[in-house]
């Protein structure tokens, strides 16, 4: 068993909150698991990578460039700036849903939504791309577009664990008081994985 | 039991397992966890100092008195700690001390990426280095061993990487709290010519001591394969060895000073290739060229930012390259996406008018150093911690018309850690500049941790919070001014006046960070159909507000309701959605 998993996203949006919550779900069925989170200054909405290994013999806690078996991200320009850690026949699960930085209406960058889509419809590998920010309204709060796109993952096969043992880590780590709004964003996040 | 940590948690795991009783430090980012989480272990008085260089003086003193002492900081904080450092290599201690030092290559969140392994080297004390959270735990009794047996300080160096990743540990009861009786000792403890003479002398004998016992330290293996090629490797390199090169033969260091120069003969002499794989400086790598061994290292790897698993492979197992280009996923191009000032962050509206006023901004380290990127674009120079009031006073001094047109700008904290004495100075040589401090009631960038004047101490209980207008005025600045930096006008008018006058001024920004502001979220702004798209308000660089189809746009979900875009628009195009308008 080796699986390697990098989440992608913007500061703010959870990706740390979603990598411990795959390890702690992991180590419970008994694997090996390292991750790595950004934390620090690019937590103030700048891109932040996670890294999550689960395995039997396990190296470094951070996934070599091509090393990743699953890419999931939480915003459409950071799962093109993550692309370069995917395996080619590797898994994308994304959120299309964007979020432009300062530099973009600035004029110091661009955002290419169509170059982006186009790149990542590769010549191997699934692509689910989905609106998970919406779905995440839907759920009742805009802040768990993590949980969706863990409720997407969770309908992967091959995963060392089921859905119902990733939701129950999920909520074990969430304030009792966004329970009920964390359970109904992973299981949306379920039912766009069925569709996709 | 297996709990899984990161390098920093275990580290906490590990001092109380390893009876500390005393632990000290300055908030830096990747070091500021060991101590929010040592809190939570029974026994241990764990507090922030003001800077590092008094948490190091606070673990000496703790040491000198017998208990087991735990110093933490970023790689940068050692060059603020360095004096005592080095000469509590002299007195040595009586209790364990060890000083954590996060180092932190490809500058994640620093203005350096020093290497502070030579540190072990220049104050000539022990350097160890883990390669996961399970070592680090483990080091610091090491660690704390090493330094009663050898009665010297010990450096336990960690990277980003250590301390942020997780990995699984392994952990232990901790021990009984160590506590030997102080014992006045002056040739010892005094460190004026005459003793400190004598003490060098103690401290060259425990060097030859201590590279004895890194040649027989448990904390350095090696790891036998295929043996036409050999590493030597350290900390985190050594994982990415194993996953690069997997068959190779290993020597991996725990202890990188002093190294184990017969281990390094023997393994040299075993193996075909010696490749010296290590993150930064060529540190191992010199010392071993020294010893005449043939190797190969720096050449291969770049000294600048992080190494990897597939930097180690290309240099060392080059694999075809047509396979690789094959393989490659292609990357578009995807905006910039620099770190901002955090929606309602009252930093934001002190830039704005710095930029409209077009000042010179001596600038200073903490959130607010975003305030030099577009679009506040208000920040001249950035060095290190307190340089911002040091270095305007230098301006004035080589252009005394600098000062009319210059501000020193530096947060609360930053200010008790290093801006004390600089302001001191201003005072006291006649400058008259005008500095600001940005007094957001905690220290922000390293993630809301407590300072003197925030009123509670790092085990949560209320402190006596510094009296901020009191200090200023006692150190000798008489022209003392406190605003709220989400009144522009007013904050406009005061930055004028005192830079007109002809003395030096300090004026206190006070308004609380977004995450201590009990007030805050307030309800969010909307845009109306008068916005004509001049994109003034975007010169704020908010995230929440979104530039699409030549109008602007609130994201509601970031939004904070600070209300500073209200102010700006000239057309009245934005509304609050709260009961009342303004702050």
């Amino acid at each position: 068993m080796k699986l390697d998993i990098v989440i992608t996203g913007v500061g703010g949006q959870g990706a740390v909150l979603a990598s411990r919550v795959i390890a702690q779900t992991a180590m419970a069925k008994g694997y090996q698991v390292r991750t790595s989170e950004t934390i620090g200054m690019a937590q103030r909405e700048g891109p932040v990578i996670s890294h999550v290994r689960i395995g039997d013999d396990l190296t470094g806690a951070l996934i070599p460039d091509r090393g990743a078996d699953i890419l999931l991200s939480f915003e459409l320009a950071e799962t093109a700036r993550g692309l370069s850690k995917l395996k080619p026949e590797g898994t994308i699960i994304a959120n299309t849903a964007q979020i432009f930085p300062v530099s973009v209406p600035l004029g110091i960058s661009s955002y290419q939504t169509e170059t982006i889509l186009a790149a990542l419809q590769r010549p191997q590998g699934k692509t689910i791309l989905l609106d998970a920010s919406r779905a995440a309204l839907e759920a009742g709060n805009a802040k768990t577009v993590n949980v969706v796109l863990l409720g997407v993952l969770a309908g992967m096969s091959g995963l060392p664990f089921t859905a119902e043992d990733l939701l129950a880590s999920i909520l074990k780590q969430v304030p009792e008081k966004v329970r009920e709004v964390n359970r109904k964003a992973f299981e949306i996040g379920q039912r766009l994985a069925e569709v996709s | 039991m297996n709990n899984l940590m990161s390098g920093n948690e275990a580290i906490a795991r590990g001092a109380y397992e390893a009876g500390v009783t005393v632990a000290a430090g300055y908030p830096g980012t990747p070091s500021t966890e060991i101590l929010e989480n040592i809190i939570q272990y029974p026994g241990i008085k764990a507090q922030w100092s003001p800077n590092e260089k008094v948490a190091l003086e606070v673990g000496l003193g703790a040491a000198i008195a017998g208990a087991r002492a735990l110093v933490t900081m970023k790689h940068v904080g050692v060059n603020v700690a360095a004096d005592p450092l080095f000469t509590a290599a002299y007195t040595g201690i009586r209790g364990g001390l060890v000083l954590i030092s996060a180092d932190d290559p490809g500058m994640h969140s620093s203005q350096n990426e020093q290497d502070n392994r030579y540190y072990g080297k220049f104050a000539k004390i022990p350097v160890l280095e883990p390669s996961d959270s399970q070592e680090a735990k483990d080091f610091v009794a090491l660690g704390m061993n090493i330094s009663e047996e050898f009665d010297t300080p010990v450096m336990l160096r960690i990277t980003t990487r250590i301390a942020h990743s997780q990995t699984l540990v392994q952990v232990s009861e901790p021990i009984q709290p160590v506590k030997f009786d102080y014992q006045k000792d002056a040739q010892k403890y005094v460190m004026m010519p005459a003793y400190a003479r004598a003490r060098h002398l103690v401290l060259e004998e425990r060097l030859k001591d201590l590279a004895d016992y890194a040649d027989t330290s448990p904390c350095n293996k090696i790891v036998w394969g295929d043996k036409s090629v050999g590493v030597i490797t350290s900390g985190l390199a050594y994982q990415y060895v194993r996953e690069a090169l997997p068959h190779v033969s290993v020597l991996k260091l725990g202890i990188v000073n002093p190294l184990p120069a017969k281990l390094i003969h023997e393994f040299a002499a075993q193996v075909g290739t010696l490749y010296i794989v290590e993150e930064l400086e060529p540190f191992i790598e010199e010392q071993v060229q020294v010893y005449g061994i043939a190797c190969q290292g720096k050449y291969l790897f770049s000294r600048i930012g992080e190494l990897s698993a597939q930097a180690i492979k290309a240099a060392i197992e080059p694999e075809p390259t047509a396979d690789t280009l094959k393989a490659l996923c292609v990357s578009p191009d995807v905006p910039a996406r620099p770190p901002v000032l955090c929606p309602g962050c009252p930093h934001r509206g002190v830039f704005y008018t710095l930029n409209q006023l077009k000042l010179v901004v001596s600038g200073d380290i903490g959130c607010y150093t975003l305030g030099s990127l577009p679009p506040l674009h208000a920040m001249d120079t950035c060095v290190c911690m307190g340089y911002s009031i040091g270095g305007a006073l230098g301006m004035e001094k080589a252009d005394a018309s600098m000062a009319r047109r210059m501000v020193a700008v530096i947060g609360d904290s930053t200010f008790f850690h290093s801006g004390l004495t600089g302001l001191l100075d201003v005072v006291y040589n006649h400058g008259t500049i005008t500095t600001l401090i940005l007094d957001n009631r905690i220290t922000a960038m390293t993630g809301q941790q407590e300072n003197p004047a925030t009123g509670k101490d790092l085990m949560g209980n209320p402190a006596p919070a510094v009296d901020l207008e009191a200090l200023v005025r006692a150190i000798g600045v008489q022209r003392v001014q406190v605003v709220n930096p989400f009144d522009l006008a007013d904050l406009k008018t005061v930055i004028q006046t005192e830079l007109a006058a002809l003395e030096p001024s300090v004026i206190i920004v006070r308004h609380p960070c977004v995450f201590v502001d009990p007030a805050s979220p307030k309800p969010p702004v909307v845009v109306n159909e008068a916005c004509t798209g001049c994109k003034s308000c975007m010169k704020l660089g908010c995230p929440s507000l979104i530039y699409s189809d030549g109008k602007v746009e609130v994201d509601p979900t970031l939004c904070n309701g600070c209300n500073l875009c209200i102010k700006v628009c000239r057309f009245g195009a934005i509304n609050s959605t709260g009961k009342e308008a303004g702050n």
